[in-house]
């Protein structure tokens, strides 16, 4: 388990990578990059997976069914847009 | 620490320094499409090593289930974001967010039912509850935002004291959530109607929202499951989850801010304020005599200039005219050696950066697509600026007119130009229902006509020349 002022330090320097990474992007990228992010906490599937691996009685294992499904949406439906707007931005050297 | 606790940790590891890169990658134009492969193999791979994971418990069914769901999920997705119109993005980024949001409330509800969010103390526990308050409002609230923008909800519903509503939902909630943590998680009850109320409070909180905001609300709910994430994160004990999570909770914070200055708006503006929907109220404006003229006299005199601005907005989206705007574009630098850019308003089409990726689509190459601070300066040595589907952006009141709703929101300076050619519907105002002074101003014309109309006038007007 993850606790403590360790979780904390993670939390702290987490958010100011996030914070950096987007600080000096062009407006020109900030909708991929809108859909990038939203394809990154994706990485809620590994958790929605777990939640349903130890999941037990018919309502809690329904809960962690439908978390799955959204979870398994979000990632690759973040990915499958993301993807298909980057590909379109080209320069005139291309 | 066996093989697979340590396979799964490095791989999560692997997975967070990779989405990192990825993010970093995707802030640059060059590096932006290898950037989303590099977070795509990270998801993979942690998505993949997660079956082995150590807190899964063996049953053939589980398996089968979870497979299931992951292909229905993920098929379901694929198809819809293979299949989106560009100028429908806005929306289907907010539904996936919503579902990454519900995902994360379904963490919690897991946790909660079985106890085990009650077995590490008071502060994991916290999290736990406020990871299942803000994924379910994101959840709600993003369906909502994607209805809207979506044409689903035509009507903007306002309760009468809707604050007051929000406010005693919102309480009742967070009292509800506290009660949550202080008992000992034998009260399955208290879990369901805590989650139930926080999916209502984002039904309440997005449905006054008009749909000029909706994107800031978007991207700010995007961040809300960043950050839902990252706590159901602490709960699992789940590193990867906490650094993603958390990094795009911050990201998510930070986009939204800057549209909401591009819109000249505060986030509690944009929340509580309602404007962006017609309230019935006429402003004043100026007055005067708009100047009319054929495409065919503009494309003329685009071809005997040397520079030329356009400015799309939303509206040649709509119209799906930018394709035969790139074409007119290529012939008249081809042909006539015009100098052509493109300028681009932060809050254009309906998120920042969603016109660069129309434009994009119909095959603009991104270097002569300029942001509103690198071309302003541009505009007064300009022989020509044309605007296509874009208003309030260009309305110079908002430079000098104080008591227009506009004023103070940053403007592309067209009315700098020599020359301004506006192409335009009709007469009427734009979102803000302020009238324009640019299109009364002496060195503007207007071209009324529907936008691909006008696009194809233009070009069949260059080889009329």
């Amino acid at each position: 388990m993850i606790t403590g002022f360790v979780a904390l330090y993670i939390f702290m320097l987490a958010a100011f990578t996030g914070y950096e990474i987007i600080g000096r992007v062009p407006a020109i990228l900030h909708t991929p990059l809108m859909s990038g992010s939203n394809f990154v906490h994706g990485i809620v599937l590994v958790g929605a997976m777990v939640a349903l691996g130890h999941a037990d009685g018919f309502w809690e294992t329904l809960i962690g069914f439908i978390g799955v499904i959204l979870a398994a949406g979000n990632a690759v439906g973040g990915y499958v847009v993301t993807e298909r707007m980057l590909e379109m931005f080209k320069s005139s050297k291309d | 620490m066996s093989f697979w606790e340590f396979t799964v940790d490095a791989s999560y590891f692997i997975a967070a320094v990779l989405f990192i890169i990825g993010l970093k990658r995707m802030g640059s134009p060059k590096t932006a499409k290898s950037g989303i492969k590099w977070a795509g193999i990270g998801m993979a791979l942690a998505t993949v090593v997660t079956l082995w994971h150590p807190a899964m418990e063996a049953g053939f069914f589980r398996y089968v289930l979870m497979i299931l769901a992951i292909v229905i999920g993920g098929a379901g997705a694929w198809y819809t974001g293979k299949k989106v119109e560009m100028t429908a993005m806005p929306q289907m980024v907010a539904l996936y967010n919503g579902m990454g949001g519900g995902a994360a409330a379904a963490i919690a509800l897991v946790e909660m039912y079985s106890g085990s969010a009650f077995d590490h103390g008071t502060t994991v526990l916290t999290l736990a509850v406020i990871g299942a308050l803000i994924g379910g409002v994101s959840f709600s609230g993003s369906l909502i935002a994607w209805a809207k923008l979506e044409g689903k909800m035509k009507k903007t519903i306002r309760l009468p004291g809707q604050q007051l509503i929000n406010g005693s939902v919102a309480a009742i909630t967070v009292i509800l959530g506290i009660a949550i943590i202080a008992s000992d998680g034998s009260a399955p009850v208290l879990v369901t109607l805590f989650f139930l109320l926080s999916l209502a409070f984002g039904v309440l909180l997005t449905n006054p929202i008009g749909g000029a905001d909706m994107p800031v609300v978007i991207s700010m709910y995007n961040a809300f499951t960043g950050l839902a994430v990252a706590f159901e994160g602490f709960v699992l004990g789940n590193a990867a989850m906490i650094i993603a999570g958390t990094v795009v909770g911050a990201a998510g914070t930070l986009l939204t801010l800057l549209m909401a200055n591009g819109m000249n708006r505060s986030i509690s503006n944009v929340l509580f304020a309602g404007f962006g929907v017609d309230d019935g109220a006429e402003a004043d404006g100026p007055e005067g005599e708009m100047k009319s003229v054929e495409a065919f006299d503009a494309a003329a005199s685009f071809a005997y200039s040397d520079s030329l601005i356009i400015v799309p907005g939303y509206g040649l989206a709509v119209a799906q005219a930018q394709h035969k705007l790139w074409e007119f574009v290529q012939m008249l630098e081809k042909e006539h050696d015009v100098d052509v850019k493109f300028a681009i308003h932060p809050v254009a089409g309906r998120m920042p950066g969603h016109m660069n990726v129309l434009l994009a689509e119909a095959g603009v190459p991104y270097d002569k697509i300029f942001d509103l601070e690198e071309i302003n300066a541009e505009f007064p040595n300009a022989d020509a600026a044309l605007v296509i589907g874009a208003n309030d952006v260009v309305n110079p009141a908002a430079r000098t007119d104080e008591s227009s709703p506009i004023y103070g929101m940053p403007i592309l300076d067209v009315d700098k130009a020599r020359e301004v050619y506006v192409v335009k519907r009709g007469k009427g105002t734009g979102f803000s229902g302020v009238q324009n002074a640019l299109f009364f101003g002496d060195n503007t014309r207007m071209v009324f006509g529907d936008a691909k109309q006008v696009c194809t006038d233009l070009a069949n007007g260059l080889k009329q020349l």
